[in-house]
């Protein structure tokens, strides 16, 4: 079969995104020699041999200089956008690939119990993943979202979330997003656990937790690889949506999602605060989808 | 048929009741949840607080508020704890925006899956196939108030082709709904037209090669009639219930990123800032709107069902 070099190429696009958004403290420090909270409202810089302000007297930042000094421009609060577009990559990059972690280690707990145990068990999670189901995720999520705000963020007792972090938006998108990928583990291990080799291992008198681990789970191993990133996009494009509505990543931290609120709320003004992290953002899930389609035609034989 | 429909309708119930249930629990439990707190405003006494609560009957036990509830929802009489308006009538005033958006979208992003889906299949591997996947990812991978945004300064302020968001009501101005409503369509189906495109070409790639197929082509019938009448009918059933879901979603508010950009004053609006002020009566409504747009689609799914596969029938 030849090869397909597209979603490798594809893949790259995503690593280089994330290489990028990795080097954001030595682009800060070294090129721009700013950060990505520092304020710039009041200052001038020479483009092209004349002098502009950063922020106008109208409150119009400047647009992309493509110099060292706001190479993709300013906000409206004076800030360099290429600085912020990193770092808040560095944000949103951290909150797609925990809320992927939690999303896969809840689907394979939910959907292997669920599928291998049956009957009561079995009726309880599969309700409560109908009950998540049900909801639309951008509504769901923003209802968690504010409401875990309002409340001051989430106490599960063993770990306590502040609302102000990451992991706040991160655990509610792992959850919202958990039902897409544990229902058809559910269904595969449900088709798995009535096969001989099963029953073999049961017969041999192994118990239910090694039948699990080492019967099962091998055989869910290609599924599940295929859902990582296909969920990976997904959560970088609902952490955006969420952002954007404001129940995500909160001032002062940026993400390309509450960049792009800010852009579009100031839009006809300055259209580079909107460009520059929606471009960011698509390439990134782009990188991904593409790639996973790929790892798709190579490991599922039915697509 | 008849008892098809008696059997879902009973099930229907069951599932709102349930679903009503469980988010009217959900705000008991929820932290900042006391809703007499906040009603009561800033500067409150304690006796103010308690006289509020006892005004809303917020110190009865749950089970008897939820019943009284449920009775005024039934009645159409219930009202917001946070601005004190009837929250049917509200809603009845944000879903023409959304059924609007929820009808042209779904209308278009069915009609350009469905043809983009079936050349897909039709040229499967080659150029053209190719081009419309890489087409799809991309559409799947723009977050939809980016596009919205982008489509808003473009064609809006740059170009002035199209006003700048809003809501103009069908009845009042037809043009000017058509025209607010253009750009809102375009950008929700965008992502959904690349979904279905690749769903239908790949169910129809499976459909080409049943039996029933090979023994159409055998008895002489034309390519095109092979297509539309056995293959396309076939293919279309994972279609139709994905698109009945989704437009179910879309009509519960599931558009809100869309309504937000367009500023079109939606059930989606309405459901993120009722949940914003926890105001329990307008999010139990919305609930409710939602799954009882989902239980209506998932039966008419299952209606069509049958009527595209003859194998299915509706007595189970």
């Amino acid at each position: 079969m030849r090869a397909r070099r597209a979603p490798l190429a594809f893949g790259g696009l995503f690593g280089a995104v994330v290489v990028l958004c990795l080097l954001a403290p030595v682009y800060a420090h070294d090129i721009a020699h700013t950060g990505p909270d520092d304020n710039h409202i009041t200052e001038t810089i020479r483009v092209g041999g004349k002098t502009e302000e950063v922020v106008s007297p109208t409150g119009v930042p400047i647009g992309p200089t493509w110099h060292s000094r706001f190479f993709l421009g300013a906000d409206a609060n004076g800030r360099d956008v290429a600085v912020r577009l990193l770092y808040g990559g560095r944000n949103s990059l951290e909150i797609g690939l925990i809320a992927t972690l939690i999303t896969m280690i809840l689907a394979v707990l939910i959907g292997t119990f669920a599928g291998y145990l049956g009957g009561v068990a079995d009726g309880v999670l599969s309700r409560l993943l109908d009950v998540i189901w049900a909801f639309p995720p951008v509504l769901l999520g923003v209802a968690l979202g504010v409401a875990l705000a309002v409340g001051g963020g989430l106490d599960l007792g063993v770990v306590e979330i502040s609302s102000g972090s990451l992991l706040l938006p991160a655990a509610i998108i792992g959850v919202v997003c958990m039902p897409y990928v544990a229902r058809p583990l559910r269904g595969q291990v449900l088709s798995l656990r009535r096969r001989e080799f099963v029953d073999a291992a049961r017969v041999q008198g192994h118990g239910h937790l090694r039948i699990l681990a080492s019967e099962l789970l091998p055989n869910l191993t290609s599924t599940i690889v295929v859902f990582v990133p296909l969920m990976l996009a997904g959560a970088i494009l609902l952490e955006a949506a969420l952002s954007y509505l404001g129940a995500g990543v909160q001032d002062p931290n940026p993400s390309w999602g509450t960049m792009l609120e800010e852009g579009i709320r100031l839009t006809p003004g300055a259209i580079h605060l909107v460009l520059a992290p929606g471009l960011m953002l698509v390439a990134a899930v782009l990188g991904v989808n593409v790639f996973a389609d790929g790892l798709r035609d190579e490991l599922d034989p039915r697509a | 048929m008849a008892g098809f429909l008696a059997r879902r309708l009973a099930g229907m119930v069951a599932v709102l009741l349930a679903i009503s249930l469980l988010t009217f629990l959900i705000f008991q439990v929820i932290p900042g949840g006391d809703p007499a707190l906040r009603m009561a405003g800033r500067l409150a006494t304690p006796q103010q607080v308690q006289d509020v609560r006892r005004a809303w009957g917020f110190d009865r036990p749950v089970y008897d508020q939820y019943l009284t509830t449920m009775e005024k929802v039934l009645d159409g009489t219930v009202v917001s704890y946070s601005q004190q308006i009837n929250v049917e009538d509200e809603i009845v005033r944000d879903l023409p925006p959304t059924l609007s958006l929820a009808l042209g979208a779904g209308f278009i992003w069915l009609l350009f899956g469905v043809l983009l889906g079936v050349l897909s299949a039709l040229h499967a591997g080659r150029l053209l196939d190719r081009s419309l996947t890489v087409v799809a990812l991309v559409g799947v991978s723009t977050p939809a108030f980016f596009l919205g945004a982008l489509l808003l300064y473009y064609l809006g302020y740059r170009w002035g082709l199209l006003p700048l968001g809003g809501y103009v009501p069908l009845s009042s101005d037809p043009w000017g709904w058509f025209t607010h409503m253009l750009l809102p369509w375009l950008t929700l189906s965008v992502a959904f037209i690349g979904v279905y495109a690749r769903v239908l070409r790949s169910s129809v790639l499976d459909t080409m090669s049943e039996d029933y197929v090979r023994t159409a082509r055998a008895k002489g019938l034309s390519e095109r009639r092979v297509l539309v009448r056995h293959v396309l009918r076939n293919s279309l059933i994972p279609i139709v219930s994905l698109w009945g879901l989704d437009f179910a979603a879309v009509v519960g508010g599931g558009a809100i990123v869309i309504e937000s950009v367009f500023d079109l004053h939606g059930v989606g609006q309405y459901a993120a800032e009722s949940i914003a002020r926890l105001d329990v009566p307008s999010v139990l409504v919305v609930t409710l709107l939602v799954a009882f747009a989902v239980v209506v689609m998932s039966a008419f799914v299952d209606v069509l069902y049958a009527a595209l596969d003859p194998r299915i029938r509706l007595v189970r």
